[in-house]
């Protein structure tokens, strides 16, 4: 028996380049950069004082009292929840609600209102900490307020695999509904940590880009100037849906989820294998889950941070991985105008790999001014247009820990 | 010394800062959770402003037997006396 399709029919974000889906993919095909410099006077003192901000403040979009109840990172959930449920056109009374899962990732969960209630421990004692403190900072609040927002009484999970994380929720949604245990499940990532610690902590690292005088240029995947990823904030939802309830109820598909490929390096705790074993491994095995050839791969969404090991190591295992097949493929790193959104990345780069099988666009890579000699890919630097025919791309995230998802779409 | 309005007022704008209720909605008479939609967690929040506000201790023990707006606000009138 073939396993259940699972169809994309709902899609939600709010990126560093729009607050929709509309707004998000019109700056990524228009080249338009989301980085910023930080204007807030804590980022004085730090080595970097670049990311990649929402285009929309979360407090312009949600209800304030609803806001308050929520960390940084749940508000970017929320909205993007909102729009991918509605764009679905699913309805939580016109659907089994048993039925219906959430998997929301992400890397590092409410770090600020952490933070902020530690502040307030210790400015003004533990009477000050608020009661909406737990609720909100622990990792699974985004994901358990999408699920109460649509009503979910299937699994309501939270996948934390650093910037994998996001795919992994994706892997884990397509499971959920190939096991029958969900019809329809929320999957996606968020992720809120543009704050003096995260930045100083990822400074620390060596990993964050120091280009403070040039933000937009900041930002530049397998290009030889490249020195670390930028933060980002924000968050993506797709819905997800087997096949049978999206054409029971006459739904709009937008691509199909044909496999998932999870590997883990067990090489360092933050360095990539050098080589890609890992990521070539999860390339390999979303492609036999797929049931897809290397020639099949039209399009490769990359993780592609911008960091000078991360950016070789993939482009090694892609082409270790699709072989001669990698010269007809047009690789994509969308990081360099939106950043690196940590647990929410693969959540928006599926999103915009779906995107591109939808409408046969590909977005460019900006800041490619003098590629790496060491790279061999053919990437978009200028919008490219997908052939026509029956198309399959991946979307590759990987995340410190060693944690190495891919995922495999094609279109509908 | 504030009077019971004031008090009533002030807490008001506390329930409508934490649970975004009308000010108007506030009466004396209302349930915090029944009428208001103030739930456990809120009724912290609303307890620790209050405390602020009026200067007051109000005990985790007694924060049960606030019940209407008009408990909360007799409360505050003879803790603060």
């Amino acid at each position: 028996m073939s396993p259940t399709r699972v169809l994309v029919t709902g899609l939600g974000v709010t990126t560093p380049l729009g607050g929709d889906v509309p707004s998000t993919w019109d700056a990524l095909l228009a080249g338009r950069s989301g980085v910023n410099r930080l204007e807030q006077d804590w980022a004085e003192q730090l080595p970097v004082r670049i990311a990649a901000e929402v285009a929309v403040e979360p407090a312009e979009v949600l209800d304030r009292v609803k806001a308050r109840r929520l960390d940084r990172s749940a508000q970017f959930a929320m909205i993007a929840a909102q729009e991918a449920w509605e764009d679905s056109g699913l309805s939580r009374d016109d659907m089994d609600r048993e039925r219906l899962g959430v998997a929301v990732a992400s890397g590092i969960g409410g770090i600020q209102t952490l933070l902020a209630n530690y502040d307030l421990l210790q400015d003004k004692g533990p009477r000050r900490v608020s009661p909406l403190a737990i609720p909100m900072l622990m990792p699974n609040s985004a994901a358990a307020n999408v699920g109460l927002f649509v009503g979910a009484q299937s699994g309501v999970h939270t996948p934390v695999s650093a910037c994998a994380s996001g795919n992994e929720a994706i892997s884990l949604g397509v499971d959920m509904i190939r096991l029958g245990r969900a019809d329809v499940v929320l999957a996606g990532g968020t992720e809120a940590c543009v704050h003096p610690l995260p930045l100083a902590a990822f400074g620390q690292m060596m990993a964050l880009s120091k280009r403070n005088d040039d933000p937009e240029a900041a930002s530049r995947p397998w290009d030889v100037g490249r020195d670390g990823f930028v933060l980002g904030e924000g968050g993506g939802i797709l819905v997800l849906e087997s096949e049978a309830h999206a054409r029971a109820r006459g739904a709009r598909a937008y691509a199909e989820v044909a496999g998932a490929g999870v590997t883990a390096d067990s090489h360092d705790i933050a360095q990539p294998h050098p080589e890609g074993f890992g990521a070539s491994r999860a390339m390999a095995m979303a492609l036999r889950e797929a049931s897809l050839a290397p020639g099949d791969i039209r399009h490769i969404n990359a993780h592609a941070t911008s960091t000078p090991q991360g950016d070789i190591a993939e482009a090694m295992a892609i082409r270790a991985t699709l072989g001669n097949a990698t010269d007809g493929i047009v690789v994509s790193g969308t990081k360099s105008m939106t950043g690196h959104l940590l647990g929410a990345a693969g959540a928006l780069e599926s999103i915009a790999t779906v995107l591109v099988l939808h409408h046969r666009l590909v977005p460019p890579t900006i800041n490619l001014d003098d590629r790496d000699p060491e790279i061999d890919l053919d990437i978009a630097t200028k919008v490219r247009d997908l052939s026509q025919g029956d198309a399959a791309a991946l979307n590759n995230s990987f995340g410190f820990g060693g944690h190495n998802v891919a995922i495999a779409f094609t279109n509908v | 010394m504030a009077t019971t309005e004031e008090i009533r007022s002030s807490l008001a704008e506390i329930v409508n800062e934490v649970a975004g209720i009308p000010v108007s909605d506030v009466q004396l008479d209302k349930s915090f959770t029944d009428d208001l939609d103030v739930d456990s967690l809120s009724m912290v929040e609303v307890v620790v402003a209050a405390e602020e506000k009026f200067d007051v201790k109000i005990p985790d023990d007694e924060v049960k037997n606030l019940k209407t707006v008009g408990d909360a606000v007799a409360f505050i009138e003879r803790a603060s006396s």
